[in-house]
């Protein structure tokens, strides 16, 4: 663990500007900043969903306009081409992170990465009386799987605690897994509302240590630095192709080999099968087993392109520019009087900040923020449990990627002293 | 500043009319929006076939607050008759305001809470198309 750093231990900032690639010149690739509209789009929501490069769009279009087919079925030329794009896709997303071809299992999104787990591999191996851990500061699609299997299944959930700070209190770890009872240690890598960088490598070997997996939500980090999940020594990874350039519509579940050889299917249908009587059926190898019906193609095709995009970037100068735009956030933010940062310091966070304004209502915020064109996230961003820790009813967010710029962040800071001038007492 | 905020809806948000609780309603609902986690609670009592006293409670935007506070205003003395027929577009034209779907909600989350509340209906009003009631 360790070899490759980036991924599990922040290093500080960089005091200057990264200059590894331009975020000005950066954007021209993004077609959507260059559609005229009123007012310049400011896009400070790149954690709910990032925007796409010229190269994603097109091949996608390309697959469409050439070579449209469904895959893995037709022996004719263009099939043959989509399937060997579709599983090109597959590879380049493998080598992104550190894993086998056959071990990245495509699916909607990270969530149901997260439900395909809870699915086929807890409801095939735990049993009542069995433990997971969870964190509190979880997104619901990490939590409300679990809430479903531990009603059906009478699974403890368990809760590593956070500090006021928002960082998990470790020290809480052992506790939770001293008896013994804990099959898996699910968490977020990077939080989508604190922003906090979690000790990925220390908590799944811990994991291991009380004979529980360990699985990771990604969703924040895969599209933002360099993550190696077996250098990370977890056992299951969730992430999705749309926060980090690619399309909706396609998610990906990486899971250790042997434990996905030993899971049942997901979904039932076509394609996932090797044999079909009427009596019954068996599964198909590793990854096509969880690939029941037609997957998105399109979207898979786009996601290879968005991977070579990032991999052309390099991700730690991807990562070196989030941090060196949310040290500069949180720095400007202060000048902002009521205003309170949710999360830990620019050292331990990722490429986002979420605060609260006074008693301003996050929904206004963000709405007179719109009038200027800027684009932030108001509310509880899937993480209620999260703000109800923290005390807070919602927030405001703004989260950056490779073309977010300065200016968008001294804008901000201007709107929110104009959300003051309306919402002030 | 802009259309949205006009000046009724940031007044009516500074100074809230009918906020509180009443001490024993002879109603009592509380809704949410789970876009945002809004919370809204309305208290009534009523007499004689009218909406005596009306007291809304919770957190939320100036929109949905606003339009609580609007609601409340519009609705305490009047017949339970004339108030079931308080449509989204009555709301809407209280606000004077056009809203986009997302903050629709924020707008309409008092009448639904007042609807659920009086007549359990728990939709969101006009939710179906060419459905206003």
């Amino acid at each position: 663990m360790g070899a490759r750093p980036a991924a599990a231990a922040p290093g500080p900032a960089p005091a200057a500007p990264f200059a590894a690639f331009d975020p000005a010149a950066l954007r021209r690739r993004f077609p959507i900043f260059n559609t005229p509209r009123e007012k310049p789009l400011l896009y400070l929501d790149s954690a709910a969903t990032s925007q796409k490069p010229d190269v994603v769009l097109e091949a996608m279009n390309r697959y469409y306009a050439g070579y449209n087919a469904n895959i893995h079925r037709g022996v004719y030329q263009i099939a043959e081409q989509a399937t060997e794009a579709y599983e090109d896709a597959r590879r380049r997303v493998a080598r992104f992170v550190g894993a086998a071809p056959r071990e990245i299992i495509f699916t909607r999104n990270s969530t149901e990465a997260i439900n395909l787990v809870a699915h086929a591999w807890a409801r095939s191996t735990l049993k009542a009386g069995d433990a997971i851990v969870l964190t509190e500061m979880e997104h619901h699609a990490n939590l409300v799987p679990w809430h479903l299997l531990a009603a059906e299944r009478r699974i403890e959930l368990r809760f590593i605690p956070i500090t006021d700070s928002g960082e998990l209190m470790l020290e809480a770890l052992p506790g939770l897994l001293a008896d013994g009872r804990v099959r898996l240690v699910s968490f977020v890598h990077i939080s989508n509302v604190l922003g906090t960088i979690n000790p990925v490598a220390e908590i799944a070997r811990q994991a291991h240590a009380a004979g529980a997996l360990a699985m990771i939500d990604a969703s924040q980090s895969v599209p933002h630095c360099r993550v190696d999940v077996r250098a990370l020594g977890v056992d299951f990874a969730a992430f999705t192709s749309h926060k980090m350039l690619g399309p909706t519509g396609i998610g990906m579940l990486w899971g250790r080999r042997e434990l996905l050889e030993a899971m049942p299917p997901f979904l039932g249908g076509g394609e996932m099968i090797r044999e079909v009587k009427l009596s019954g059926s068996t599964w198909n190898d590793l990854p096509w087993k969880f690939e029941a019906g037609t997957m998105p193609i399109a979207e898979a095709v786009g996601l290879g392109a968005a991977v070579v995009f990032l991999e052309e970037l390099g991700m730690d100068a991807v990562f070196a520019h989030d941090r060196e735009l949310v040290g500069y956030a949180l720095e400007r933010l202060t000048e902002v009087p009521g205003l309170r940062v949710l999360g830990p310091p620019a050292a331990k966070r990722g490429g986002l900040v979420a605060f609260t304004l006074g008693d301003i209502h996050p929904h206004d915020v963000a709405t007179v923020l719109d009038r200027d064109g800027i684009a932030v996230r108001a509310g509880h961003h899937c993480a209620m449990p999260l703000h109800e820790r923290l005390g807070v009813p919602a927030s405001t967010r703004a989260s950056f990627h490779c073309y977010s710029e300065r200016r968008e962040i001294d804008a901000l800071i201007d709107g929110l002293h104009k959300v003051q001038k309306v919402f002030g007492a | 500043m802009d259309d949205l905020y006009r000046e009724n809806i940031l007044d009516h948000y500074r100074n809230p009319r009918h906020r509180g609780t009443l001490e024993r309603p002879d109603i009592t609902y509380e809704d949410a929006n789970p876009l945002c986690g809004d919370r809204l609670r309305m208290d009534l009592n009523v007499r004689d076939g009218r909406i005596a006293e009306v007291r809304f409670s919770g957190t939320g935007c100036s929109i949905s607050q606003a339009s609580a506070s609007m609601l409340c205003e519009a609705i305490e003395g009047k017949p339970l008759e004339e108030v079931k027929k308080i449509s989204r577009d009555d709301v809407l034209e209280m606000l004077g305001i056009e809203l986009g779907p997302v903050r629709l909600k924020c707008g309409l989350l008092a009448l639904k809470t007042l609807k659920a509340g009086v007549y359990g209906i728990k939709d969101w009003p006009g939710e179906v198309e060419g459905e206003d009631q």
